[in-house]
């Protein structure tokens, strides 16, 4: 069984970094919903380090897809490429059952996805910055909690995206690593 | 003469701007990002001069740039802000416009109206 670097590097950002910060966005909403109850002084240390965590993987996320993937998905052919298999963004723009994935729903991740990790940092700041005070200020606590909902819309968007387009015409290529011999 | 603060001091209210800047510059910060998708997506000539990193091409310099104006927003505002309180209600109602108009513009039917 074999693997290449950039469908490893692929899974990292997407199975890795995308899907935990995806995952974490329930014990996010757990964790706020517990501070709108009225949590006690001092417990807000778990969910400043939990909030750190998610801002580290949507940072993480955003940036190896810009600027490791994306180099790759959208990579030129030389002239007279026949197989464009190794070139995700030319393969789907060839055939007008795939083009969509490219024209709207790459089109759309690439940059809405930045919308996470910009309100996951400002949510973790204005935590550090509160803590459990933020509890009293019901505007700014709902404001914020209305933040962690575009982010995970985003970060959801961003992620069926991915996947779906990474189904389509995944990302291939570089060093292969042989993970089981004879498997 | 007390030596520890007394309950009520640790339980003093912050001033609410900090937040209001956190808040406010996040959405123009995610402004900044749909203006500069759309823009390069109308003009292929503004599209250039967006590539910050060439294997990137133009996102690189829509995100850059994009994260840069947020940034920069949030210290200018979190400076002029952090120690006062301010009007909260108008700042989110401007925050969330902004942010759906973001949202919006990152939107590839959106895009392609322009």
């Amino acid at each position: 069984m074999e693997i290449t670097l950039r469908s490893l590097v692929t899974i990292l950002h997407g199975m890795g970094f995308g899907a935990l910060f995806l995952l974490a966005f329930s014990g996010a909403m757990f964790e706020l919903g517990r501070t709108e109850q009225g949590s006690a002084p001092g417990s807000t240390r778990h969910i400043h380090i939990y909030l750190v965590v998610m801002t580290l993987l949507a940072w993480l996320t955003v940036l190896s897809g810009a600027y490791i993937i994306y180099p790759w998905y959208r990579a030129v052919a030389p002239p007279g490429t026949a197989d464009l298999s190794a070139y995700p963004q030319l393969f789907l723009k060839a055939h007008p059952n795939t083009i969509g994935w490219h024209s709207f729903f790459m089109e759309w991740k690439e940059h809405i996805a930045w919308l996470a990790p910009i309100s996951i940092t400002m949510i973790t700041a204005v935590y550090f910055h509160y803590g459990y005070q933020i509890r009293r200020n019901l505007a700014l606590r709902r404001a914020v909690l209305a933040f962690v909902a575009i982010a995970f819309f985003a970060a959801a968007v961003a992620g069926f995206a991915g996947a779906m387009i990474n189904k389509y015409a995944p990302v291939q290529g570089g060093h292969l690593f042989h993970v089981l011999h004879g498997a | 003469m007390t030596l520890h603060p007394t309950s009520s001091e640790l339980d003093r209210t912050l001033p609410n701007g900090f937040g209001a800047a956190a808040i406010l510059a996040a959405s123009i910060g995610s402004l900044a990002l749909g203006i500069l998708t759309v823009a390069g997506d109308a003009s292929k000539a503004f599209a250039r001069h967006l590539i910050l990193y060439r294997p990137t091409g133009p996102l690189s310099g829509v995100t850059i740039i994009a994260i840069a104006i947020w940034l920069l927003t949030w210290a200018l505002l979190s400076h002029r802000w952090s120690a006062r309180n301010v009007a909260l209600r108008p700042i989110l109602t401007v925050s969330f416009i902004l942010l759906a108009v973001s949202l919006l513009l990152t939107f590839p039917p959106v895009i392609d109206l322009f």
